[in-house]
């Protein structure tokens, strides 16, 4: 009964869906504000029946239904109910209808939230809204039915595959695809603007909290996914340019660079065709995303679900998407009036130089994930590689990187180069101390790394001088500067924290690479080995019952100089159901360098093979993607961004330092 | 399932004493400078039966072959770049991560560079063009509102009577 309440409600949710993207566009044609409005309680309906369904297929996982199919492939009676729920979207038919539920959730926010939105657009936002809904309602009824039963109900669920089985499904999934979908919302922004043939700030306005809103649970999704890799996998590498990996990375940097472009739309009215033509991409680059991943047709770890019939419907829907709105584009674009003026050494100036970049990391990102796949129907079989991205993708973000700083001391319209230089050199100065620390103290690895360290120091100092700068702390008297500094908008701490975040990742990421150790060994019990000034002795291994699983957990202690420092405990579980079995690797956090340990399989003369990692300052690789979240977060916070917040009052204005 | 074979790998990798890397120790080179080398090597060479993993990372059988591959050609005195063609006429253009520089990767390896430059080179066009017409199109003032401008000028420099 739950079953097919949950597939009804599904049906009644594209009925909707339906509505709302015709009824408000006409309205919008004829000026009905009757039909427009339509929208509002279409997107609003269509939430509460998406959610509904939603609700129904974790009710029948949580309830263990094995009559459903679904929840036969991908459940158990026994599994723990966190994993229960998170299973639902372990698989590909629920993960689907997490993505409409998120897509409905949007909607109705664009509704809720829209009151100060001219009604034209926010009928044709809403109807652009439901196109996307209805084509992936459409495919989910068709093609990936969450509710399909079994004719004859089997007594017991097959499990979730248990690499799945761990709390970073219950984070990972649901927060990429906030951020995958969230992006949905300023390309319909983007039609509606192209088919109403007019845009101006107030658009860029409107749109930007959204993508902001977008980009932080993407940063925040991609971080998670790639420390769960981290620790899940059992080798401790945390990016390994996969297929999957990189459809989340392209709508990150194009949705990057569409907060940048929105940004110098809103403040400088400049970069309008630039900016919709971004949103555009990044939103297909999201499809793009989900093609990739449920269409099976770049298999990798990540794509669990394969089915050729799956992947041609989706690749019709990218098709009729991603073509019909570039279409459009091309057909309206030359509509829109070019805006202000800047001269090219200006923040606009410093801003279109990061699209750049960003542009074409992205596209560096797409064409080699895609190059594999062309080259194969040519009868051509290759791989594209990290070298690849190390050698093309690296320098790229290098060039980005040290661009970074100089942003924000650029003043709107004109800049003057020299002058924010000079800004800069406490920044250069502690860059070039840091690469001789670097030098002097680094022995083996790359040579480029203490280059990279000070190109991490250069972009964190450089963010701490733009708001010293800004408050004037050196300047002006100590409580005139700390009032500054209470006035400064959050916006600018937030692009400080952001940058900064960048900064803190790359000092990690060399970190990890170049300084990392491994120690590979068999151990018997009470063996003694040492890496990094760490002493690890093997105690011995104990068996334990866990609710579906069971597992051999092995006892390491830690000391440094003769003082024990902690116990880890890795262990290898084994999952009778599938008859698979997982390595949980055990992490010992000191400051942010961290000690992994990862077991291999016992030998026949009872040794246990271990494999050690060193891994100094590999916690900033993610400590860096949370600031920069953190950043959008205080950006989204600010007043004069918030959502429909009223223009600011001149008083206000006054506190901000002159730039 | 790639975690399994990983497992069942490992196990088979790791049957001898200690050594301070992911390869097994009956497989390193009494030549450290070749084993450097070879290493270098397999952080470029795929792991065929693998997703995107060099054979320095993977647990399969496979990679194991193929390192044993790469040490017996640098034991046999081949270069790196003969170990490679070696690899490549067996297993084809498959076998490397980071694809070669020739006809069928051209458009890959060329197309950051060449998006960068004709990206850069379509701003500067813009630019140009831009800053053309706005000296073009900025109305010459005429003579009577160069006076006034003079005029309103010299009323902001003075400090008001007061």
């Amino acid at each position: 009964m739950i079953a097919e309440s949950g597939h009804y409600a599904l049906v009644l949710a594209l009925a909707l869906a339906l509505i709302q993207s015709t009824v408000p566009m006409l309205g919008a044609h004829q000026r009905d504000v009757a039909l427009m409005n339509v929208g509002r309680s279409a997107a609003l309906a269509q939430l509460v029946f998406a959610g509904l369904s939603f609700i129904a297929l974790i009710t029948l996982h949580v309830t263990s239904d094995f009559s459903v199919a679904n929840v036969f492939e991908n459940s158990h009676s026994m599994k723990p109910l966190l994993y229960k729920i998170t299973g639902v979207w372990g698989n590909h038919e629920g993960s689907m209808l997490l993505w409409v539920s998120i897509l409905a959730l949007f909607g109705a926010m664009v509704a809720l939230f829209g009151n100060n939105l001219p009604l034209s657009l926010r009928a044709r936002v809403l109807a652009v809204q439901a196109w996307v809904a209805a084509a992936f309602y459409l495919f989910i009824l068709m093609t990936s039915n969450p509710f399909a039963r079994l004719a004859t109900p089997p007594i017991e669920g097959r499990d979730l595959n248990p690499v799945l089985q761990d709390i970073g499904l219950a984070v990972h999934p649901p927060m990429l695809y906030l951020g995958y979908v969230g992006f949905s919302i300023s390309f319909s922004f983007a039609i509606a603007a192209l088919i109403e043939g007019r845009i101006d700030a107030a658009w860029a306005r409107w749109v930007r909290p959204w993508t902001l809103m977008a980009w932080i649970f993407l940063t925040l999704g991609i971080a998670m996914g790639s420390y769960w890799a981290y620790y899940e996998l059992g080798w401790g590498g945390w990016w390994f340019w996969d297929p999957v990996e990189n459809a989340s990375l392209m709508p990150w940097l194009a949705g990057t660079a569409l907060l940048h472009s929105a940004l110098v739309m809103e403040k400088r009215n400049a970069l309008k065709v630039w900016t919709i033509l971004l949103s555009i991409l990044t939103f297909s680059l999201s499809l793009l995303g989900t093609f990739l991943v449920r269409s099976g047709v770049i298999t990798s770890v990540h794509a669990f679900a394969s089915d050729p019939t799956r992947g041609v419907f989706i690749l019709g829907i990218l098709v009729l998407f991603i073509g019909g709105s570039l279409t459009l584009f091309a057909g309206r674009a030359t509509a829109l009036k070019q805006g202000g003026l800047f001269a090219p050494i200006s923040r606009e100036g410093a801003l279109v130089l990061n699209n750049l970049l960003l542009t074409v990391s992205c596209a560096t990102v797409l064409f080699g994930t895609l190059y594999p796949v062309i080259m194969e129907a040519l009868d051509f079989k290759l791989s594209v590689g990290a070298p690849f991205y190390n050698l093309t993708f690296g320098p790229l973000f290098a060039l980005l990187l040290l661009i970074v700083p100089f942003g924000p001391m650029l003043a709107w319209k004109r800049g003057d180069l020299v002058a924010a230089a000079q800004r800069l050199l406490a920044a250069g100065v502690a860059s070039l101390v840091a690469i001789a620390i670097a030098w002097a103290w680094a022995r083996g690895g790359s040579a480029l790394a203490p280059l990279g360290i000070g190109l991490g120091i250069f972009v964190i100092t450089g963010a701490i001088v733009d708001l010293v700068e800004r408050s004037g702390v050196a300047r002006v008297p100590f409580r005139t500067a700390l009032h500054r500094t209470r006035g400064l908008p959050r916006s600018v701490w937030g692009t400080a924290f952001a940058h900064a975040g960048l900064g803190i990742a790359l000092l990690g990421i060399v970190c990890e690479t170049t300084w990392n150790s491994e120690l590979i060994s068999t151990l018997r019990p009470g063996d003694v080995r040492n890496l990094a000034g760490y002493e690890i002795k093997f105690d011995g291994m104990t068996q334990r019952q866990g609710p579906n699983f069971t597992e051999v957990v092995s006892t390491f202690i830690i000391s440094e100089d003769g003082r024990q420092l902690s116990v880890m405990t890795p262990s290898k579980r084994s999952f009778a159901t599938r008859g698979m079995s997982t390595t949980e690797a055990a992490l010992m956090t000191r400051g942010v360098s961290q000690l992994y340990v990862s077991l291999g399989d016992t030998t026949a003369d009872g040794g246990l093979a271990v494999r050690i990692y060193h891994k100094p300052l590999v916690l900033l690789i993610w400590f860096g993607p949370v600031l920069m979240a953190f950043g959008g977060l205080l950006s989204l916070s600010d007043r004069r961004l918030r959502v429909g917040a009223p223009r600011p009052a001149r008083a206000a204005r006054a506190l901000q330092p002159a730039e | 399932m790639r975690n399994r074979l990983r497992l069942a790998c490992l196990a088979l990798l790791l049957l001898a004493a200690p050594v301070a890397h992911a390869v097994q120790p009956d497989e390193v080179m009494a030549d450290t400078a070749k084993e450097q080398r070879a290493r270098a090597l397999s952080r470029d060479l795929r792991c065929m039966v693998c997703q995107n993993q060099s054979i320095d990372d993977s647990d399969a059988p496979l990679a194991r072959d193929l390192r044993l591959l790469v040490r017996e050609r640098l034991a046999a005195g081949d270069s790196d770049n003969q170990v490679l063609d070696f690899l490549v006429a067996r297993y084809g253009q498959f076998v490397l991560l980071k694809p070669r520089f020739e006809r069928q990767t051209l458009l890959l390896w060329l197309l950051p560079p060449l998006l960068l430059l004709g990206g850069g080179l379509a701003l500067w066009l813009q630019v140009r063009r831009r800053s053309q017409r706005g000296v073009e199109t900025a109305p010459k003032l005429t003579a009577e509102e160069e006076t006034r401008l003079a005029a309103l000028m010299a009323a902001e420099q003075q400090p008001p009577a007061s």
